[in-house]
C-alpha cells in the first residue's frame, strides 16, 4: 500500500504524457485495466485485518477515480484540439462571392403594371385583358367617336389593311367587358382594370408608337364624380406612397365620358413656390351612350371610368427622362429594377 | 389657338394678373399649354423717321443717316441695306437698353459719331432669326411714339389646347364668353353694326347641297383698294395667333375668324363665271388650290363653283384661280355655314388640314354669318375703301341646325356630381354661359342651348357645364361605398406574374419588344406564316404584326452583344399575331433567350457555354411551379425555320403543340448577325399557366425499391421512347424513371449509346417482394429489345 501515492503519480504522469488516443488508452490499461498497476493492488487487501480493508479499499477506489478524472479530461483536451485543429483548416475567405445564377428582375413597365392593378385589386376590381388589333366598332364607335369625329384626329391610329386598329387606348375592354356581362346575364357592380398594351402613330422623345395603359372602369347602381374623384386622388397618394401630393382635376373632354376631367398631380414647384401640375390621368363618368352600345341601360346604371400611361408612371416613379429607354432592351437599364 | 392677350381684354377685362387668368381658364376646361410675353424686355425705343441718309466715308457698308424722334435729329451710323431717307424704323436711342440688357451708348464707327441705333426685328425680340435689315414701320407710324406702345408689345401671347368640343372657343369672342363666365365679367366690346349698302349689285348664289351647305351669305364690294396697306394693329394680332399678313382682304377674313369665329372667303368677282353654285364635286373634277397643290376631288365633297367650275373646297380652302390677286378691285365676300358632319373628314382625305376646317369641323355657330359678313366689310372698307353691295343671304331653314332645349333635373346634377346643389346656385352657373332657363316645375329646368354650343345635347353634357363652372375641386370627395363580396380566385391558374417570377430567379431579365417588327426579320423566323402589315406604318422597320417572340428577343440580344454584355438572358410576354384564314388569333405567348456560360463569370472557373438543356431545364421549372410538368412532352422538330435542325423541339401538352424550344439556326443567327449560339423557346401562356388543383397521395409506409439498368441502343434512339417503353412495362406500383448517364465511346460499339436507367417502385399497402421486382424487370427487359433493339449490359 505504500507504493500508492507513487504508483497514482505515476499514472497521472503517464496520463498527461500520453499524446494521443491510443497511448490514452494504453496508460488505462496499465493502471486501472483488470491486471492494471493499481487494480492489483486490490488483491494486497486480503492480508489485511477486517477492520483495516474497508479504509484501505477506500484509499486505492479513490487514487483510480483521480486517475480516471485525468484520463477523461486528457481525453476531453485532445478532441478538443483536434477539431480545432480541423476547424483551423476548413476555415474558408468568407468574402468572396456566391456561387450560381444571379437574380434577373422585372421590366419596369410591368412592374408598374402590376403595382397600379393590384391597388385596385385589393378593392374587389378584377383584371380583364382584351385584343390589341381590335375593331372599329369597339375602339372608337362603341366609344361614341363615330368616323370623322375631330377626336379621331388626335388618336393617330394605326389602321391593318382590313380596317381594323391597333387599339389607341384600353377603352375597348370596357366595352367588351360590359357586354359580356350582358351577354352572361351577369348584373353590375363592375369592377375592372384593364392593363396592356396600346398603339399611336406617332414616334419622338416624347412619342412611342408602343407604350401601356391601365383602364379603369366601374359601374354599378349608383356611384358619382365624387367617388371617381376620391378614389383616383387615394389611388396617387398610394401609388407615388405621398399622403401630402397634391392632386387636382380639371375639365377635360374625352367623348365616351361625361363629365370629363384630367388629373395633374403636383410635381415639383415653380420659382415662385407655386404648383409645377402634371397630368398623370383621363377620367370621367361613363356616357350613357356607351351603356347603350354596351347593351346596358343608362337609367338604371351609372359609372366611371379612368385611364393611365403606365411609362408615364414608371418615369415619374422611378426618375426615368427618356421614354425610349423602356423598349431599347438594354440590360444595364433593365438591371436597375427588381 | 394662339392668341393676344390684350386682344382678349378688349372684350372682356376681368380684374385678374395673366397667370391667374391663364390659370382659371385652364381650370374651367381650356388648357393653356404656354404663354410668353410678345417681346422681351426692352426701353428708350422710339418711331425714328431717316430724313438723310450718305455713305460713310471710309466703309462700303455703312450709311451715315440723320434719324428724327419728332423733336431733335440725331447722327445714326447704320450697317442696314435697305436703310433710305423716308421709311420710319425702331430707333434706339442713346440710354436704351435692348433685350438682353443690351445698353445703347454714343459710339464712334471708322471715324464718324453715332448716336443710337436703327433696329432690325430681332433686336427688339420680336424675330428669332436675324433680320436682313432694319425693320420697316408703317408710314402712317406717328414719329417719337415709344416703339412698346405703338406695337402695343406689353401683351402676352396665350396658346390655348382645345379640346374637339370647344369648338365654339376658336375665337376671341367664344374665349370672352368663358372668360366672362368664369370671372363674372361683363363682355364690354361694341355691338356690330350693319354696313349700308352704298350700291345695288349682287352675285347670285344657288345652295343645290343644302344638307351640307344650308346657308350661304354674300356681298359684293367695289372698287376696293387691295394695294392699301392692313394697318399694323391688324398685323399685330394676326401675327400673335400666329398668321401672316398677306393682304388686306384675305387678312380681314381672318381677322374675322380669328375675333368671331366665322371661316371666310374673298373672291374676286371679275373671275367668277354666272353665278355661285354651292354643289357636290363631281369625281375626278380637279381643282388647283391656294396652296399650290392640284386636288382631284371626291364625290363625297362639298364645293363652291361657279357656272363653270370649283373654285374652292368649300369649309376647306379656296383655289388659286378665284383668289384675290393684286390686281382685283371687285370683290365678293363668302360666309357660309357648312355643317359639321358634311366637312368632317374632308380635309383629311385631301391631306389638308386648314383654320376653316378646324372649325367647321368641330361647329360654327350657325347664326354667325351676317354678322361676321357685316364685321368684314366695315373693316375692308376701311382699309381699303370702295363700296359695298347689299348682303344676300340664302338658307335653307329645314336643314339648319334647330334650336335645341335640353331638361335638366336638380337629383341629376346630385346623383352624377355627388353634391347636392340648391337651384338657385345651379342656374346661375348656366345662364352665364349663355345657357337660358326656364324652371317647368320645381327643381326642373328646360334650358335653351345658344346655336354656338355644338357639344350640348343631353342632360349629362348640362351637369359637366355645371361642375366646370362650380369647379371640379370645389366638388367634394366621397369614398365609393360598395358591397363587400369576395370573388373567386382560380387555383387551378398561376398567374403570369408568378411565372414571371420564376424565370426573374433563374436569372432572366423581363424584355418589351415592339409588336411590329421589320418584314424581313419576320421572313428570316417564319417565313411559312404571312405576317399582318400595317396600312400605315410608322417605319418599313415597324411595318408587320408579329407571329413570334422570337425575333424581337434574338434583336434585344444582339443589342446587349454589341454592347459588351456576352452572357444574356431575356424573357417576354406578349400577343402574338397569327392570321389563318379569316381568324386571327392574338394570343398571350411567353418567350425566352440565353446565350454566353451557363453561370455567371466568376471564381468558381466553370464557364462551359450554356446549351439547349440548360433552356429545357428553365422551362420544365415553369411547367413544376404549375405543377403539370408529366403533361408535357419535347418531340424532336426539324421544321422551324428559325431554329437549328437538330436542336430543336415541339413543346407537346398532352400531344398537342404548344410551343417551341431550340436553338438559333446558324444562318438565321447569321441574317441578324449574332454569332454567339443562342437558344430560344416560346410557348403559349394561357396554355402554360393552366394547372390543376393538387390531389394528394397518400404517404406510404412501405419501403421503396429500386433497379438501375445499363441499356445498349442505337445512337439515335430518343431517351423519351426509352422512358416511354419502360412506363409502359413497369406497372401501377412504378413511382419514378431516372435517366443518369449517357455515354458513347470506349466500351459501347460505334453507332450505339448507353443509357443507364434507375426505375423506383413502391406499393401503398405492402412491401414489395424481388419476384414481383424481377418479373417486371424481366418484362421491361424484353420489351426494350423487342421495340427498341436495346440490350441491357451485364
Amino acid at each position: 500500500m505504500e507504493n500508492l501515492q507513487a504508483l497514482t503519480d505515476a499514472a497521472l504522469a503517464a496520463v498527461a504524457a500520453a499524446g494521443d488516443a491510443a497511448s490514452l488508452d494504453q496508460v488505462r490499461v496499465q493502471y486501472l485495466g483488470k491486471k492494471g498497476e493499481i487494480s492489483l493492488l486490490m488483491q494486497g487487501l486480503r492480508h489485511l485485518s477486517k477492520e483495516e480493508k474497508p479504509k484501505a479499499g477506500a484509499k486505492i477506489n479513490e487514487a483510480k477515480q483521480v486517475v480516471q478524472k485525468a484520463m477523461n479530461e486528457r481525453r476531453s483536451f485532445m478532441e478538443q484540439a483536434a477539431l480545432d485543429a480541423q476547424l483551423a483548416a476548413e476555415s474558408i475567405d468568407v468574402t468572396l462571392p456566391g456561387r450560381g445564377e444571379g437574380v434577373g428582375s422585372i421590366h419596369p413597365v410591368t412592374r408598374t403594371m402590376e403595382r397600379i392593378s393590384e391597388y385596385f385589386q385589393t378593392i374587389g376590381f378584377t383584371e380583364e385583358a382584351g385584343p390589341e388589333i381590335e375593331d372599329d366598332f369597339h375602339n372608337f364607335e362603341a366609344l361614341n367617336i363615330p368616323d370623322h369625329h375631330p377626336a379621331r384626329a388626335m388618336h393617330d391610329t394605326f389602321y391593318m389593311k382590313d380596317g381594323s386598329v391597333l387599339r389607341t387606348h384600353t377603352s375597348p375592354v370596357q366595352v367588351r367587358t360590359m357586354k359580356r356581362f350582358v351577354a352572361e346575364n351577369r348584373k353590375p357592380p363592375i369592377a375592372i382594370v384593364c392593363p396592356g398594351k396600346v398603339y399611336r402613330c406617332d414616334s419622338d422623345q416624347t412619342h412611342s408608337p408602343m407604350f401601356h395603359q391601365v383602364e379603369g372602369l366601374y359601374v354599378a347602381e349608383k356611384t358619382s364624380f365624387a367617388d371617381l374623384k376620391s378614389l383616383l386622388s387615394d389611388f396617387l397618394r398610394v401609388f407615388f406612397e405621398r399622403d401630402d401630393l397634391e392632386v387636382r382635376f380639371r375639365p377635360s373632354y374625352f367623348p365616351f365620358t361625361e363629365p370629363s376631367a384630367e388629373v395633374d398631380i403636383e410635381w415639383g414647384r415653380n420659382a415662385d413656390d407655386s404648383i409645377k401640375w402634371l397630368e398623370v390621368l383621363g377620367c370621367g363618368m361613363v356616357h350613357p351612350d356607351v351603356f347603350r352600345h354596351a347593351g346596358l341601360d343608362p337609367e338604371k346604371y351609372c359609372g366611371f371610368a379612368f385611364g393611365m400611361g403606365v411609362e408615364r408612371f414608371a418615369m415619374l416613379r422611378y426618375g426615368v427622362k427618356d421614354l425610349r429607354q423602356f423598349f431599347e432592351n438594354d440590360l444595364r437599364f433593365l438591371e436597375q429594377f427588381k | 389657338m394662339k392668341f393676344s392677350e390684350q386682344w382678349l381684354r378688349s372684350w372682356v377685362n376681368p380684374d385678374a394678373s395673366t397667370e391667374e387668368l391663364v390659370s382659371k381658364i385652364t381650370m374651367a376646361g381650356l388648357e393653356v399649354d404656354e404663354y410668353e410675353a410678345v417681346a422681351p424686355e426692352f426701353s428708350g425705343v422710339v418711331v425714328g423717321e431717316i430724313v438723310a441718309c450718305e455713305q460713310h466715308p471710309d466703309a462700303d457698308k455703312l450709311r451715315v443717316t440723320k434719324v428724327t424722334n419728332g423733336t431733335e435729329e440725331f447722327q445714326v451710323v447704320c450697317g442696314a441695306p435697305n436703310a433710305r431717307v423716308g421709311i420710319k424704323i425702331p430707333f434706339a436711342m442713346v440710354g436704351a437698353v435692348l433685350p438682353g440688357n443690351f445698353k445703347i451708348k454714343k459710339a464712334r464707327l471708322r471715324g464718324v459719331e453715332s448716336f443710337g441705333m436703327l433696329c432690325g426685328d430681332d433686336e427688339i425680340g420680336l424675330a428669332s432669326e436675324r433680320a436682313d435689315g432694319i425693320m420697316e414701320l408703317p408710314l402712317d407710324a406717328p414719329v417719337g411714339a415709344d416703339i412698346r406702345e405703338y406695337l402695343q408689345l406689353d401683351d402676352t401671347i396665350i396658346d390655348v389646347d382645345l379640346t374637339p368640343n370647344r369648338g365654339d372657343c376658336l375665337s376671341i369672342a367664344g374665349l370672352a364668353r368663358e372668360v366672362s363666365a368664369n370671372f363674372l365679367a361683363d363682355v364690354t366690346v361694341a355691338e356690330i353694326e350693319d354696313v349700308v349698302a352704298d350700291i345695288d349689285d349682287t352675285f347670285e348664289v344657288n345652295l343645290e347641297a343644302t344638307e351640307a351647305c344650308p346657308r350661304f351669305v354674300g356681298r359684293v364690294l367695289r372698287n376696293v383698294n387691295i394695294k392699301a396697306a392692313t394697318p399694323i394693329w391688324m398685323v399685330e394680332r394676326l401675327r400673335r395667333s400666329g398668321v401672316r399678313s398677306i393682304d388686306p382682304v384675305v387678312d380681314v377674313t381672318n381677322y374675322v375668324m380669328l375675333e368671331l369665329g366665322q371661316p371666310m372667303h374673298g373672291y374676286d368677282l371679275d373671275r367668277l363665271s354666272g353665278s355661285i353654285r354651292v354643289r357636290m364635286a363631281e369625281a375626278g373634277e380637279k381643282l388647283l388650290m391656294l396652296d399650290g397643290t392640284e386636288q382631284e376631288l371626291n364625290a363625297n365633297t362639298l364645293v363652291i363653283a361657279d357656272e363653270e367650275k370649283a373654285l374652292g373646297i368649300a369649309g376647306v380652302m379656296g383655289g388659286e384661280y378665284s383668289g384675290v390677286n393684286e390686281d382685283a378691285t371687285s370683290i365678293f365676300l363668302e360666309s357660309a355655314f357648312f355643317d359639321k358632319i358634311g366637312i368632317a373628314g374632308k380635309a383629311r382625305q385631301y391631306g389638308l388640314h386648314t383654320d376653316a376646317s378646324h372649325r367647321f369641323e368641330r361647329g360654327v355657330d350657325y347664326q354667325l354669318q351676317s354678322k361676321a359678313i357685316e364685321r368684314a366689310t366695315r373693316l375692308i372698307l376701311d382699309i381699303c375703301g370702295g363700296q359695298a353691295g347689299p348682303v344676300v343671304e340664302v338658307a335653307c331653314e329645314e336643314a339648319l341646325p334647330k334650336a335645341r332645349t335640353v331638361i335638366l333635373h336638380r337629383q341629376k346634377v346630385t346623383d352624377l356630381l355627388g353634391v347636392e346643389l340648391p337651384a338657385d346656385h345651379i342656374a346661375p352657373l348656366l345662364t352665364c354661359l349663355g345657357l337660358e332657363l326656364t324652371e317647368t316645375v320645381e327643381d326642373q329646368w328646360s334650358v335653351a342651348v345658344p346655336s354656338w354650343r355644338f357639344d350640348i345635347s343631353i342632360e349629362e353634357d348640362l351637369v359637366e357645364e355645371v361642375g366646370r363652372i362650380y369647379g371640379y375641386n370645389n366638388l367634394p370627395d366621397t369614398i365609393p361605398l360598395a358591397e363587400l363580396r369576395l370573388k373567386t380566385i382560380d387555383e387551378s391558374t398561376v398567374r403570369m406574374s408568378e411565372l414571371r417570377r420564376v424565370l426573374v430567379a433563374r436569372g432572366y431579365r423581363e424584355a418589351i419588344n415592339y409588336s411590329f417588327i421589320d418584314p424581313s426579320l419576320h421572313q428570316a423566323f417564319d417565313p411559312e406564316r404571312v405576317a399582318e402589315p400595317l396600312a400605315n406604318p410608322i417605319s418599313s422597320e415597324m411595318s408587320v404584326m408579329r407571329t413570334s417572340l422570337l425575333p424581337g428577343l434574338v434583336t434585344a440580344m444582339r443589342y446587349n452583344l454589341n454592347r459588351q454584355q456576352n452572357r444574356v438572358r431575356l424573357f417576354e410576354t406578349g400577343q402574338i399575331f397569327i392570321r389563318e384564314g379569316d381568324q386571327l388569333t392574338q394570343d398571350l405567348w411567353l418567350g425566352g433567350a440565353v446565350c454566353g456560360s451557363r453561370n455567371p463569370e466568376s471564381w468558381h472557373g466553370s464557364d462551359e457555354p450554356v446549351d439547349f438543356f440548360d433552356l429545357k431545364g428553365d422551362l420544365i421549372a415553369l411547367f413544376k411551379r404549375v405543377g403539370n410538368e408529366a403533361e408535357y412532352s419535347f418531340r424532336a422538330a426539324d421544321k422551324c425555320s428559325a431554329l437549328h435542325p437538330g436542336q430543336c423541339a415541339e413543346i407537346l401538352r398532352d400531344g398537342k403543340v404548344v410551343g417551341v424550344i431550340g436553338r438559333l439556326h446558324p444562318s438565321v443567327a447569321k441574317t441578324v448577325s449574332v454569332d454567339t449560339p443562342v437558344y430560344l423557346f416560346e410557348i403559349s401562356a394561357d396554355v402554360l399557366m393552366a394547372g390543376d388543383v393538387t390531389a394528394f397521395r397518400e404517404l406510404s409506409r412501405f419501403p421503396e425499391v429500386r433497379r438501375d439498368m445499363a441499356l445498349v441502343l442505337d445512337e439515335t434512339t430518343a431517351a423519351a421512347d426509352v422512358e416511354a417503353v419502360i412506363r409502359s412495362k413497369a406497372g401501377e406500383w412504378l413511382r419514378d424513371i431516372r435517366l443518369f448517364d449517357v455515354y458513347s465511346g470506349k466500351g459501347v460499339e460505334k453507332g450505339k449509346k448507353s443509357l443507364a436507367l434507375g426505375v423506383t417502385w413502391r406499393h401503398a399497402e405492402r412491401t414489395l417482394n424481388d419476384e414481383e421486382i424481377n418479373d417486371l424487370f424481366a418484362c421491361i427487359a424484353a420489351a426494350l429489345e423487342a421495340e427498341l433493339g436495346g440490350t441491357l449490359r451485364q
